[in-house]
């Protein structure tokens, strides 16, 4: 991500080294869903990891907002061509919350409140890659986009973040999620253009 | 934010030749049996989402991938239409 680009975002995606092959920049924040906004209240908010051996590390809201935040700012890009630039959440990072979870898996899948999933390698929700986000541009984060928590991986197409996360389990192999069982990538690298498969 | 299944219409044409609104689907989910007219289009996605009008659950998707347009249909047990 390039400061110097924000101010000079223009209106091609040609010029604009923040933007991946294919993107076009907005200003605007789409909503984008597979399904009705899910009700989540943070009185009974539960986040679960699940590992191989069947252990089950919980935190309610409570306990996520006493872990130590980051703020991210980010770049984000949906597979849907749009891109948005300069973003910034206020989350518990991943690595925080995987600190004591014990497992061999490589794979995750991410659940959300809803019943949406989706699928990505455990290595790239680790080392300061993916967090919690529950706030978004100092507010609340809207429930329309994924409050009162999402997933953030903004490495990945955002579809990759799941909205309203619940929780994620370790798996052995790379079981592909929703969207990657219906014709999207397996892993949705938006440098790579890597769209569907 | 959902639209009707009236506008399944068009996609739905490239893949069967008929127009499949009309059409039935039993849910996989709750059983229900109605016209595809009146599932839930959740357009704004990846893909098209569409789900049952009853118990929300998903009846099938539309991806148009590249050049490509797939459907799955996991949660539709049976498609019942009039014989042409």
């Amino acid at each position: 991500m390039s400061i110097f680009t924000r101010g000079f975002s223009g209106r091609g995606r040609d010029n604009n080294p923040a933007l991946p092959p294919g993107q076009y920049l907005t200003e605007d924040f789409p909503v984008l869903s597979a399904g009705p906004t899910p009700n989540v209240d943070t009185d009974t908010w539960e986040f679960t990891i699940t590992t191989e051996t069947g252990k089950v590390h919980r935190w309610n809201w409570e306990q996520l907002m006493a872990l130590p935040t980051e703020d991210i700012h980010t770049d984000i890009h949906c597979v849907t061509r749009w891109s948005k630039l300069g973003t910034t959440w206020r989350g518990v990072s991943l690595d925080t919350l995987f600190a004591d979870v014990e497992t061999e898996y490589d794979y995750v899948m991410e659940h959300s409140y809803g019943g949406y999933t989706t699928n990505a390698p455990y290595e790239d929700l680790r080392d300061g890659k993916a967090w919690i986000a529950h706030t978004f541009e100092g507010e609340p984060l809207d429930p329309e986009h994924g409050g009162p928590a999402r997933l953030l991986v903004p490495h990945l197409y955002f579809w990759k973040s799941a909205k309203w996360i619940r929780g994620l389990t370790m798996m052995a192999e790379d079981d592909p999620g929703f969207w990657e069982q219906n014709g999207y990538h397996i892993y949705g690298d938006p440098w790579q253009e890597q769209r569907y498969w | 934010m959902h639209l009707d299944g009236n506008v399944l219409a068009g996609p739905l044409l490239e893949l069967f030749r008929e127009d499949m609104t009309t059409a039935t689907a039993r849910c996989a989910s709750c059983g229900d049996v109605s016209v595809l007219a009146t599932a839930m289009v959740y357009d704004a996605a990846p893909g098209w989402c569409v789900r049952c009008h009853v118990c929300g659950d998903v009846l099938l998707t539309f991806v148009r991938a590249g050049d490509r347009l797939r459907i799955d249909l996991r949660g539709v047990t049976a498609l019942e239409l009039p014989a042409g």
